[in-house]
This record gives C-alpha cells, structure tokens and sequence, in this order.
C-alpha cells in the first residue's frame, strides 16, 4: 500500500501542502497590512476587503472565463477600498482604526449582497504548479501541486524589501510613517503618500481574497473568510514590520492552520476542533511572548504611537 | 561668491487671534551669520519657518539676490538651497543617518546602492571637522550627536543659507565651538550666509555679525554685533532695562538626613545595553546634587528609572520608603522634576495648557469633586501658575504642542515647582530658557533647597552646574566617576573625568 511505503512522511507532507495553500492570503494580506502601516496608518478593513476581493474575483472569473482577470478585478476592488480608506482618514479627527472597523462591515456586507448570485455557479479556478511529477507517490504529488499565486507572495516579499531599503520611495514611505514632522519638514506630500499606501495595502488584500475563492477553498460562500483579514494586523507586528519576517510568519500560521486537517487526513480525529484554533493560540501567544517593554521594537513607524 | 543675500519684507504670521509676528523685517547679508535674539515666545522659530516655507505667512516678501520668491513647501526653499535644523529634531528615528541624508537630497534616488552611497557619504562627511556614524539608527544616538547629524545632513545637502534653531543647546561647550566655528569659517569663506537663533549671548558675540531682536513678535532692535553690548540687547528683549541679577538667597548647610538613596542601580539602554552600571549616589535634605557629564552617558536612563518609566534593578529609596514611581508614592513623598524633552515626557500634547497644569493634581481636592472635574478651579489654578510663572501662550485651552519651546518648559517648571517638593529631579532645566526665564529658574531650584527639599540637578552645563550645586557627582559610561564639593571643585578636573579620560 502506497500510504503505508511513505509512513511516517505522510504527516509532515500533509502539513506542508496545507502550510502553502493556507498561508498564501496571509502573505498577500499581511505585506499589504505592512505596506499600509508602514505610511503611519492601521487599516483595519482588511477584512471587509478580503472578503470583497474574494467576491469580485470569483464573480468576474465566472463572467470572464479568466481566473487572472479576476485577480486584476480583486485587486482593484481592494484598491477602490484603500482608496475610500485613506481619504476618509485624511479628513482632520478622524481615526483609522474606526474608520478600518467599519469597513470591514461594509466591505462584508457588500460582498454578500453582490455575492448572492454567486454562490450556486463554478468559476473557473487558479491554476496550479506541479513540482511532484518526479514521484509516483500520490500524497507527495498532492503536496506538491502549488498553486501560481504562492510564488508571487515569496517574490512580492522580497521586492517590498528592495522597495522599503534600497529606493528612494521607499525611504520617503518609511519617512512619512515614523515622524511625520521630518515628512513635512523635508516637503513630503504626506496625506497623499498614505492614501497611496493604503491603496497598496487594499490591492494587495482583494488578491488574497481572490485566492480563496478562486483557489482554496476555491468557491464563493460567505463563510470563507476566517478572520485572515485581522490577523494579518497581528501578523505583522509579529513580523516586526519586515516583509521577509511577514512570509516567515505567514508560512508559520499556515501550517499551523493546516495541523488539524492534517491531523484528520491520518485519522486522528479528536480534538479536531482544537487543532483547528491553533493559529489563533498561536497568535496569541506570540504576541505575548515578542512584546517586551525594555526593547520596544526598533522599525515599528512612530507614527503609530504603538509603542509606551 | 556664492553665498546669498535673503532679505525678509514686512512678514506677518497669525495662530488663530494670536499675531505671532508682526510687520518683520530681517535682512541676511551675504556671507554672515546673523543672529535672532528673543524672549520665549517672541516668534523667533515662527520667523525662520516661513522662511524655510514649512509656514505660510499672511504677509510678507522673501528675496534671495533681490529676486522675489514664494514658498510655498520646504521643497521650494530646497531649491534655493535654504535648509533648516529645526529646534525639535527632525531626523527619521527608525532609519540610519546614511538612509536620513540620502531621503532628505533633491531628488530621491530610484535604485540604491548602498555600497557605493556609503562610501560617497564617508567621502563627503570626512571633510566635516565632525564625526557622525552613518550605519547606526538616529534613535540610538544621543542627543548631541542627534544635532550633529541634523547640520551635517544640511552641510552635505550643500545649503547656501543655512537656519540654525537653538543648534547648541544639547552640545557641549567644545561641540557647540567645533560646529558653529566650522560655520564662522565657511560664512567667512563666502560659502554660506546663516541665521543663527541661540539664547546664549556670548555664542552670538562670538559667532554672529548681525544681531536682530525680536520682542512679541516684532522685530525691536537689529545693527552689528559690535555695535551692541549685552545690556542693549538684554534691554531690546525685554523691554525694559535690566536690573542687577538676582543674588541668590545665603546657602545654609544641608542638614544630615537624606532624601535620595540609591543603590547599585542597574539600568538598560534603549538598545538593551547597560547604560547605568552598579550606580550609588545620595542626596541630603536642603542640599542640590549635581550630576555633570556629556549627554549619552546614562543620565537619561538614570532619570527615567528613578520616576519608574524604566525597568531597572537596585534600589532607590526616597525619606526612607523604597520609591517605585507610582503616583501614590510621588505625592505622598514629595518627588517632583523636570524631565528630558518635556514636551514628550512631562506633558500631553494634544490636552490643553489647563488640563497639563493640573496633571499632578487632578484627582485631588478642589479640582475634582467625587468623581467629577471641577473646570472652575482648573482653570483658576491655571491662571494663578500662568501668571506666576510667566507662561506665554495663545490661550489657557491652546493644546500643549502650539506653545514655544521654552514656554513648555515654564508651563511644567510651573507646574512641578508649587507642589510640596521634597525631592527635586531635573535634567538640563534650563535648556531653550531665555536669560530671564533662566535666572528665574534658578532662584526658584535655590529656593526650593532653601525651604528643605534635596535637589538632583543633572546638566550638560558646567558652568550653570558649578553655580548652583553644593555638590558636584562626575557621571561617565553609566558610573559615577569623581565626586567634590561644589567650593573646593576644579572645573578642568571635571572635565576630564567627563570626558572619561580619567577613571574613578
Ligand atoms: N503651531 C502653532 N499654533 C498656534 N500657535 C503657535 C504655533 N506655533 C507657535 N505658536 C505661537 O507663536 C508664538 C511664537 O512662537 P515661536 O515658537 O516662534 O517662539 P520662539 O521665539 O521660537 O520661542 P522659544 O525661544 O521658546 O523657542 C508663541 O506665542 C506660540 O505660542
Ligand atoms: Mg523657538
């Protein structure tokens, strides 16, 4: 029996499928989360975008026949978002994580609404890449077959940390984040440098939510996000605000994410559900463990006033 | 020649009802330094704000070579090679001083390679006279060397006119002579013209040509520094002639028991280092201590840990009861002071003048009753401190952020001084002070000794050190590393244990 041949492999092969296929929106939401903070403001609507990317690009794949096309169409969903974001903040008083908590209403609710029709029809889904044809094993194939958007996270990662170090607009992002009195001193436009952030931030999350519907779990319906939208926020301080720490951290919580399912593939079958919380646990006691009151971190933006 | 002339036509600059400036006229000559001189609050940072084009004034003409321009955005005074160090700093925290200059040229880059940006800026700031690390965080440098980095960010930004707000009030004496001497030589080269805004009048003697006295906004007194002794100038800031300094009350001798004790305090730095290493000190009732040293040698961590705003280990112990910071303790035992950058560490920026008044005394009788605030004594007591300390500022409710520097610094001199002070803690209390406000303050720390209460006076300043302590303590790389009575203290000594070329 096949399954037996690979024995003991069976788990961490399960394991590491389901780390890539989980953890791909937290890459996308999560360095767009980081992109968007890095200019001095919290998005936290990520959610609502999520959710709204995952419906706009489910929907215009149905009607395009173009899985890509509904990528593009949940990226500029989440742009407009971004957009809607960054300019209600800019208004004087108003504060971004209000503003970020009901957009993750409206952001929802409008998914559901023009979501409604969706629901029942097949779109055409993502494709995928297949590293496993070297193997005759079929769980080895299975974990092997990564989907394309997977290696765009790991490229766009590094290009973010180009962009943040090495250009000049990435300074001038990092600049209007942590002091915005040096942004004004040296000219910067800094309303306009945020509301672009945060339109990145938006693009960024729509093509993570596009992920979920057009590759895994790969369908439209409501209950489809599971709050990836917020924990990339957490994800990000986690990650100290470096994008290559944000991949390290997103594969972490996928494959956390993917223990309990994993776990049942082998037919352990109890405590299902509590493997099921695991990335939340996790979450929480990361945040625990990394906040430390004597090193306060070094690149979170000043301008969150995170930090004392 | 390049340097250029700038002249300043009938500037005027209004907050709201308050005319910050009014009707101004400055004229920079080409190649000197011309100095602004002003009381707290006399618009001098406003003046060279629009100036820079970070204000926008309601009135008013710039001309650079006798050609009018308008700025509208610190970009445009870039372009004309005008730059500013702002007397808040003004440097990106979390990045490097390299990543500081290169985001702050003309032109941002589009690809950067550090490597070959590194050895330009090392090429470049190797002509300075001054050394500043260009890999380290601003945030982990002091504060001297902070400043440091902000004039060799507009040396190498190849300014023309060159704004120096209050540059040397976090320098030693010898820096503040290395950086503005290095000034003086390029003005005098027809390199550069510079404004120079300082409190202290014998930098101004020493490195200015042109002097111009601001007062309430408006521009009372301008001619050559040669032409023009102190008492003119003293005279033109305030208004009136000065009278003698005050004479400072007889010390009486400190009686026995002591207030402050601390004992093999440990301390970490920002960057997880030990800043304050095995540190022993004690302060006696009716007696001020004072702690000499550069800035950056642990006495900013030594400060925070003693009001509990830093973890720590050893002990510190205040009238005999082990003192942790809390509020409790603060008003049960009588420890007020005066913090680093009061502005970020004693005060809420965005809370009213009022309301940061009444931050030590809020929860007490008559300004709350029960549960509830009572805005009628508040704003009483704020007028009574206002008043008696002379704090400039737009209005009572005015947020903390739109007073000038050394009004923030009255406003919590204020507010710290007329409680029951047992034990006094301040760091540099006068910095960014004018001369009334300075001389004003040390009657009050005298006076506060004299009615019993131990003072820990920590300053960068010898001499204002040498004129107030009974007691000087030498603090270097987190240690107390010599200790005199203020009589019999020699400040060359001083000095070179400050410098830490002398061990304990
Ligand atoms: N952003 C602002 N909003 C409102 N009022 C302001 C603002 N900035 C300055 N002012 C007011 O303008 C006046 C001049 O302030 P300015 O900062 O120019 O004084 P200064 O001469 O630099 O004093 P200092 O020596 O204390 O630095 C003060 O009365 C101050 O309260
Ligand atoms: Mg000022």
């Amino acid at each position: 029996m096949d399954v037996t041949s690979i024995g003991w492999l069976t788990l961490p092969l399960a394991i590491l499928g389901g780390a890539i296929r989980v953890s791909t929106p937290f890459i996308f939401v999560s360095i767009g989360e980081l992109i968007t903070e890095k200019s001095g403001r919290i998005n936290l609507g990520l959610e609502g975008t999520l959710m709204l990317g995952a419906m706009a690009g489910y929907g215009v794949s149905y009607l395009s026949g173009s899985p890509w096309l509904g990528v593009l169409a949940a990226g500029l969903a989440g742009t407009a978002f971004g957009l809607v974001h960054g300019l209600l903040c800019s208004v004087k008083r108003v504060n971004d994580t209000a503003i970020g908590i009901s957009l993750i209403v409206l952001g929802t609710g409008l998914a559901f609404f023009f979501g409604k029709p969706l629901i029942e029809p097949k779109a055409p889904a993502l494709p995928s890449i297949s590293l496993g044809f070297w193997s005759s094993v079929p769980q080895v194939r299975a974990a092997s077959d990564v989907n394309a958007l997977f290696f765009v996270g790991i490229l766009l990662a590094f290009a973010v940390y180009v962009f943040l170090n090495r250009t000049g607009w990435g300074l001038m992002l990092r600049t209007v984040g942590d002091s915005e009195d040096a942004a004004r001193a040296l000219g910067f436009p800094v309303l306009r440098v945020r509301i672009l952030a945060t339109m990145a931030g938006g693009f960024l999350a729509g093509i993570g939510g596009s992920f979920l519907s057009l590759s895994y779990p790969g369908s439209w319906s409501e209950g489809l996000s599971s709050g990836q939208g917020i924990m990339a926020v957490a994800l990000v301080i986690f990650a100290r605000w470096r994008s290559i720490n944000a991949l390290g951290a997103s594969l972490l919580f996928g494959g956390a994410g993917a223990l309990g399912p994993a776990l049942q593939g082998v037919g352990v079958t109890g405590y299902y559900y509590l493997f099921n919380a695991a990335p939340y646990i996790l979450t929480l006691a990361i945040m625990v463990a990394s906040t430390s009151r004597a090193a306060p971190f070094a690149d979170a933006p000043g301008e969150l006033k995170l930090h004392r | 020649m390049t340097a250029p002339q700038v002249e300043l036509l009938n500037m005027t600059k209004r907050f709201g009802a308050n005319l910050a400036l009014n009707n101004v006229s400055l004229l920079i000559r080409s190649g000197t330094v011309h100095a602004l001189l002003g009381e707290n609050g006399a618009g001098k940072s406003t003046l060279v704000k629009c100036l820079v084009g970070f204000y926008h004034p309601e009135n008013g003409h710039i001309q650079v070579n006798g050609r009018e321009h308008r700025l509208n955005s610190p970009k445009d005074a870039d372009a004309l090679g005008i730059g500013m160090v702002y007397q808040h700093f003004t440097l990106v925290p979390s990045m490097t001083v390299a990543q500081n200059l290169v985001v702050s040229g003309a032109r941002l880059p589009a690809y950067i390679n550090w490597q070959s940006e590194l050895k330009r800026l090392t090429e470049v700031t190797k002509k300075l006279p001054f050394h500043v690390p260009l890999d380290v965080r601003v945030s982990q440098l002091s504060a001297g060397e902070k400043q440091k980095a902000e004039i060799v960010k507009q040396l190498y930004l190849g300014r023309k006119l060159l704004i120096l707000d209050e540059p040397t009030s976090v320098l030693t004496p010898a820096e503040a002579d290395e950086v503005l001497g290095y000034v003086r030589s390029l003005t005098r080269a027809g390199e550069l013209s510079a404004v120079l805004i300082s409190h202290k009048f014998h930098e101004v003697r020493r490195y200015a040509d042109d002097v111009t006295v601001l007062r309430r906004g408006a521009s009372v007194r301008t001619g050559a520094v040669a032409d023009l002794s102190d008492d003119a100038l003293a005279e033109a800031m305030i208004g009136e002639p000065v009278s003698k300094m005050v004479q400072h009350a007889p010390k009486s001798p400190p009686k026995p028991n002591i207030v402050l004790s601390i004992k093999d305090l440990c301390v970490n730095g920002d960057n997880g280092l030990p800043a304050v290493k095995d540190l022993s000190l004690a302060v006696r009732e009716g007696e001020i201590a004072g702690i000499a040293g550069v800035s950056g040698n642990g006495q900013l961590e030594l400060v925070e840990a003693m009001m509990g705003q830093r973890d720590r280990n050893g002990t510190i112990t205040v009238s005999g009861s082990s003192f942790n910071g809390t509020r409790k303790e603060i008003a049960r035992l009588g420890v007020y002071g005066l913090p680093q950058e009061p502005l970020k560490n004693a005060c809420i920026d965005r809370m009213s003048l009022a309301e940061n008044l009444a931050l030590r005394n809020f929860d007490r009788a008559p300004l709350c009753r029960g549960i509830a605030m009572n805005y009628g004594a508040l704003a009483v007591q704020a007028e009574r401190l206002v008043a008696q300390f002379r704090v400039k500022a737009p209005g009572l409710t005015a947020s903390m952020n739109a007073l000038s520097g050394g009004n923030v610094q009255r406003a919590v001199l204020a507010r710290e001084l007329t409680q029951d002070v047992r034990l006094l803690i301040a760091s540099n209390p006068t910095f960014g002070l004018d001369f009334v406000a300075c001389e004003e303050t040390y009657r009050r720390i005298v006076e506060a000794r004299n009615g019993g209460a131990a003072v820990l006076l920590i300053s960068e300043d010898l001499d204002e050190l040498l004129g107030l302590v009974d007691r000087v303590l030498v603090m270097s790389a987190g240690r107390i590393v010599h200790e005199v009575l203020a009589d019999c203290a020699d400040k060359r000594v001083i000095g070179k244990y400050m410098a830490g070329m002398k061990a304990a």
